[in-house]
């Protein structure tokens, strides 16, 4: 689905990146702790949202590393200014839901977005 | 290694504040760039990445303050990382999955799985790794290039 | 729906709590931030997360959550456990992620609440 349908979904503010609204996301991974998302060193990268209560640099960077698609905050939280500048240098679209993890990811599964990883292996 | 033979086409460092999580990424994330720009396969420069995350993390967990170099030679990348700090009293211990010495801060950060040397060597060729109690840790690890053509590589 | 439920839908392990199963779920939170998790938790919601370390279950009792489920093949600490046993606290495991976790729990039914 489309950046904007995933807005639209999840009655999402655009933060950054409006003129990036028809780009495709295939996969959704919800983490709020950065050490989870080295889980995505499997996952398939650019067709990937992040999911995230995280609100600082370091979800830009990991994003930047992971080569992810697009970030949306949720719990009704907003970028830190410094990591709004980081996305922006990035291109890297940002997006704010007021639902919480629970509810953002449960409607985006039922609307198709698939796991990013099917399931942990040890380590 | 016949590093003295290899032409070294690329040396830079940065770096690192111990503790400070909001950054974290900063360092590798710039890593990657330079790995991508000068053309190098996603493979390697994923594998570079995470090895080169893993480090960082590291030195922000566990060390007052670190630097890490990145060296690209025609035939291989290497990475350095040193840090100050209380060093590792077991290396051989360290190494084995899932040994962690985190603190509460730590973890509740959701760091200290004790994965992140291990994860290191996973996705490296070769792999150092020494420290002195009450100093610091010096880390480096390479990621041999196979022939491949990048920015670097020709004369 | 109870917490033995969902055990049994999604073939999670129990680490602690095993008597304490019959518990209702009446909602869903998935967050590893504990203040997030304070802050807009509601009573009777399972809570998904992947930390691991003791503080997980004192706050779980705090807002009277009826178990936690660890996702990603993540296990409990000792100390979480022996505490969770304790608190009579149930804590599951699953090995999958808590992007499909969540999505599947959310199929069932389990919702999450308002909006911030």
């Amino acid at each position: 689905m489309t950046l904007k349908e995933i807005k639209d979904i999840l009655s999402a503010e655009v933060i950054s990146g409006d003129h990036d609204l028809e780009k495709e996301i295939k996969y959704g991974f919800a983490a709020d702790l950065l050490s989870d998302v080295l889980a995505l060193g499997r996952g398939s990268g650019v067709l990937t949202l992040l999911i995230t209560g995280i609100t600082h640099p370091q979800v830009i960077y990991a994003s930047n590393i992971f080569d992810l698609g697009a970030i949306i905050f949720v719990r009704g939280k907003r970028p830190a200014e410094a990591t709004l500048q980081l996305a922006i240098e990035n291109q890297i679209p940002l997006l704010a839901t007021p639902y919480i993890m629970f509810e953002t990811c449960g409607l985006l599964y039922q609307h198709g977005l698939k796991p990013s990883i099917m399931r942990v292996k040890n380590g | 290694m016949a590093e003295a033979e290899e032409r070294l086409r690329f040396n830079e460092m940065f770096h690192i504040e111990g503790g400070n999580f909001i950054n974290a990424g900063a360092i590798s994330s710039r890593v990657k760039k330079i790995l991508k720009e000068a053309g190098f396969p996603g493979k390697i420069i994923r594998r570079t990445s995470i090895a080169a995350f893993e480090a960082e993390m590291n030195v922000i967990c566990y060390a007052n303050h670190g630097n890490l170099s990145l060296l690209i030679t025609p035939s291989f990348l290497k990475v350095v990382v040193k840090d100050e700090g209380i060093g590792i009293p077991d290396v051989n211990l360290a190494m084995s999955e899932g040994y962690s010495t985190a603190s509460e801060k730590i973890r509740e950060l959701g760091f200290g799985a004790g994965m992140g040397l291990a994860n290191i060597k996973k996705n490296t060729d070769e792999m150092i790794l020494t420290s002195k109690l009450g100093e610091g840790t010096h880390l480096e690890f390479i990621i041999y290039l196979d022939g491949q053509e990048t920015q670097f590589s020709s004369e | 729906m109870t917490v033995f439920d969902l055990v049994n839908i999604f073939e999670l392990k129990v680490r602690a709590g095993n008597d304490q199963l019959q518990k209702e779920v009446s909602g869903g939170f998935a967050g590893d931030l504990l203040s997030d998790v304070i802050a807009h938790s509601r009573k009777g919601n399972i809570w998904i997360t992947i930390q691991t370390h003791p503080n997980i279950v004192a706050v779980a009792t705090m807002k009277e959550l009826p178990g936690i489920i660890l996702t990603g093949g993540r296990e409990p600490d000792g100390d979480t456990v022996q505490k969770a046993e304790e608190e009579g606290m149930p804590i599951l495991v699953s090995p999958l992620l808590t992007f499909e976790l969540v999505g599947r729990l959310y199929q069932i039914g389990i919702s999450g609440m308002n909006p911030c």
